[in-house]
């Protein structure tokens, strides 16, 4: 009963923050934008000469001449009842934009996030046994330098090695817009989502894995795996019962928690290999000044950071035997 | 931060080989970035000369990192662009530290204030760095100024939380409760009990912001948010190698990003050595 209790007051709070938070976000970023002094039609059509006659049209159309009080009171009422807009650069709706994009994106966040998480979980367990010696070290620089690596250029590095000389995969991994993802085969899907996904995941490995295996050392010197010890437990088996469990649940908390880094890490990796996710369109949208697309990015990006964060939360409130076990105590 | 280092030395410093180690990697990292600085402060534009008849050119002993395709040589657009980053993350980790302290002494000001700047670190966070700083950038028109407000805006958030917490747990300690029994002032308890603790935890988180600051301001000009394709910058100089990629031209991108990679593992190596010798704990070792 009391449990009930605690989980409908955790979601009510959470859903009040999140709200708390779009709404300020949304407002901030709006005025960001709107007080930039960016001509948002000169970003779009660049260095093109136009005529006085289609520049004032394209104002039109880009609304620069509404007071931004009103552009915002109007946009965010047009939220409110789920219509985020038309995309300027797309020329359709933004909802559809950002659909379309993130499940693209989603797929290689996805998959980057698993492999990192398992192969970063593995390489810390092994680095945390093996404490001091040879491979200890060798996974323990490995972290550091990746976690020191610029991850557009260890993409452009993976896109050199494998594209340019070995040809394994395409050079332009991007899909023309107009082209829906009916007509690309699986075969040519997955083929785009190997690079970008190994890029990622290799750079996510590092804070995971220097983070477990400090986490077993720790684990390791307890008074319980001492005792386990005296009891006759050695090796692997020891580790398996005493330091994983106890590693294994603040790993995937951390893993959780690293879903903004995941996702401006995607934005670069996207970049690099024109990969039509929701990073790609993000720096189009930003570059070429399509406000409502760019806005309708960043409310989503927020949702999708705090969700990640909820889900930490969650695993540390209501997963966690230890706390259980706390509170309990208390 | 000298002092303290020297006074710590005495008692244990007779020959202990990892201290000294720890001095000799700080020296040196630290001279390798300066060295990247100053020279490339003091290299001028003449040497960025375009010449067309050595375009394109492999590494060689005279062109160590080969030319582009302008045949400017790409060892000095390196170094002139390192020097550049790292002139950006300083002063963009600084602007941060400086937000970090005031908003972390004003939390523990009153439980108002505190809840006020918890919210705003939420805040900050809830937005995916990159993308907070794009937005920041366009904000403020784009360019230089747009960039370096971008970083210096959004780096500050856990240092804030490190001040924060450092405050909250110092003042739970028995000498500062002996020291409000006995009478002595708020400002006495600031600055003699407080701020010695404080400092060398501020000056090592903002050394460890600098790599973030770098590799985050390279990241956001390499998307076409922040310097002008003027600039000698890191992130322009291989947005540009990107066009060349499928002509074979691997060098254009592979040393400037290497250089980077150096630069900012240096900067968290100086942050690592630094924060082992100023804690006690492990000085020891």
């Amino acid at each position: 009963m009391l449990n009930n209790e605690k989980i409908v007051g955790f979601i009510g709070q959470k859903i009040l923050r999140l709200i708390s938070l779009l709404i300020v976000v949304c407002f901030v970023s709006f005025m960001l934008i709107q007080f930039s002094p960016i001509d948002p039609v000169r970003a779009y059509i660049g260095e093109m000469p136009v005529s006085e006659e289609h520049k004032a049209k394209l104002e039109e159309y880009w609304g620069v001449n509404t007071p931004p009080q009103e552009k915002f009171l109007n946009w965010a009422g047009d939220v409110l009842k789920g219509n985020f807009g038309t995309s300027l650069i797309y020329r359709m709706p933004v909802t559809d934009v950002i659909k379309e994009r993130f499940a693209a994106s989603l797929v290689l966040m996805a998959a980057s996030w698993l492999f990192s998480g398992v192969l970063g979980f593995i390489l810390g367990i092994v680095a945390g046994m093996k404490k001091g010696t040879w491979i200890d070290k060798a996974i323990k620089t490995y972290c550091y330098v990746l976690a020191a690596t610029p991850t557009f250029w260890l993409a452009l590095i993976l896109l050199m090695v494998f594209s340019v000389y070995l040809g394994w995969f395409p050079i332009g991994l991007s899909v023309p817009i107009g082209v829906i993802a009916e007509n690309v085969t699986f075969f040519d899907w997955l083929l785009r989502l190997i690079l970008p996904a190994l890029t990622l995941s290799l750079l996510g490995v590092a804070q995971i894995a220097l983070f477990t295996r400090e986490k077993l050392i720790e684990v390791l010197s307890s008074d319980y795996v001492l005792f386990a010890k005296a009891r006759g437990e050695k090796g692997l088996d020891l580790v398996l019962r005493h330091g994983i469990r106890n590693v294994a649940l603040p790993a995937i908390t951390l893993q959780f928690l690293g879903f903004s880094e995941l996702f401006g890490g995607t934005v670069l990796v996207e970049q690099v290999f024109s990969y039509p996710g929701i990073g790609q369109a993000a720096v189009a949208a930003g570059l070429r000044s399509d406000v409502p697309l760019l806005l309708g990015i960043v409310i989503v990006s927020a949702c999708f950071v705090f969700l990640g964060n909820s889900i930490a939360d969650i695993i540390y409130q209501f997963v966690d035997p230890r706390i259980k076990q706390q509170e309990a105590s208390i | 931060m000298s002092t303290a280092v020297v006074t710590v030395n005495k008692g244990v410093f007779r020959g202990l080989n990892l201290r000294q180690k720890t001095f000799l990697i700080i020296g040196f990292t630290s001279l390798l970035l300066l060295t990247i600085v100053i020279s490339s402060v003091f290299l001028g534009d003449e040497s960025l000369q375009t010449n067309f008849g050595s375009k394109n050119l492999n590494p060689s002993p005279e062109h160590p990192f080969g030319t582009d395709w302008m045949g400017r040589d790409m060892f000095i657009r390196t170094l002139k662009g390192l020097g550049l980053s790292i002139l950006i993350g300083a002063f963009a980790s600084t602007i941060s530290s400086i937000l970090a302290i005031i908003l972390g002494l004003l939390s523990s000001t009153g439980k108002m204030a505190d809840s006020i700047i918890s919210w705003l670190v939420d805040l900050f966070l809830s937005i995916p760095h990159l993308l907070l700083i794009i937005i920041i950038s366009i904000g403020f028109g784009g360019g230089a100024t747009g960039i370096i407000v971008g970083v210096a805006l959004t780096h500050w958030t856990s240092l804030t939380r490190v001040v924060r917490a450092e405050i909250k747990q110092l003042k739970t300690q028995e000498y500062i409760h002996i020291s409000i029994n006995l009478g002595k002032s708020k400002l006495w308890i600031a600055t003699k009990h407080i701020l010695p603790h404080l400092i060398p935890q501020i000056f090592l988180g903002t050394i460890l912001m600098f790599p973030h600051a770098i590799l985050h301001e390279a990241s956001a000009t390499f998307l076409g948010f922040g310097l002008s394709p003027h600039e000698p910058a890191i992130g322009i100089i291989l947005s540009e190698s990107m066009k060349y990629l499928s002509a074979g031209y691997w060098w254009l991108a592979f040393f400037p990003g290497l250089s980077l990679l150096i630069v900012v593992l240096a900067f968290d190596m100086i942050g690592d050595n630094l924060g082992k010798i100023m804690d006690p704990r492990s000085a020891q070792e």
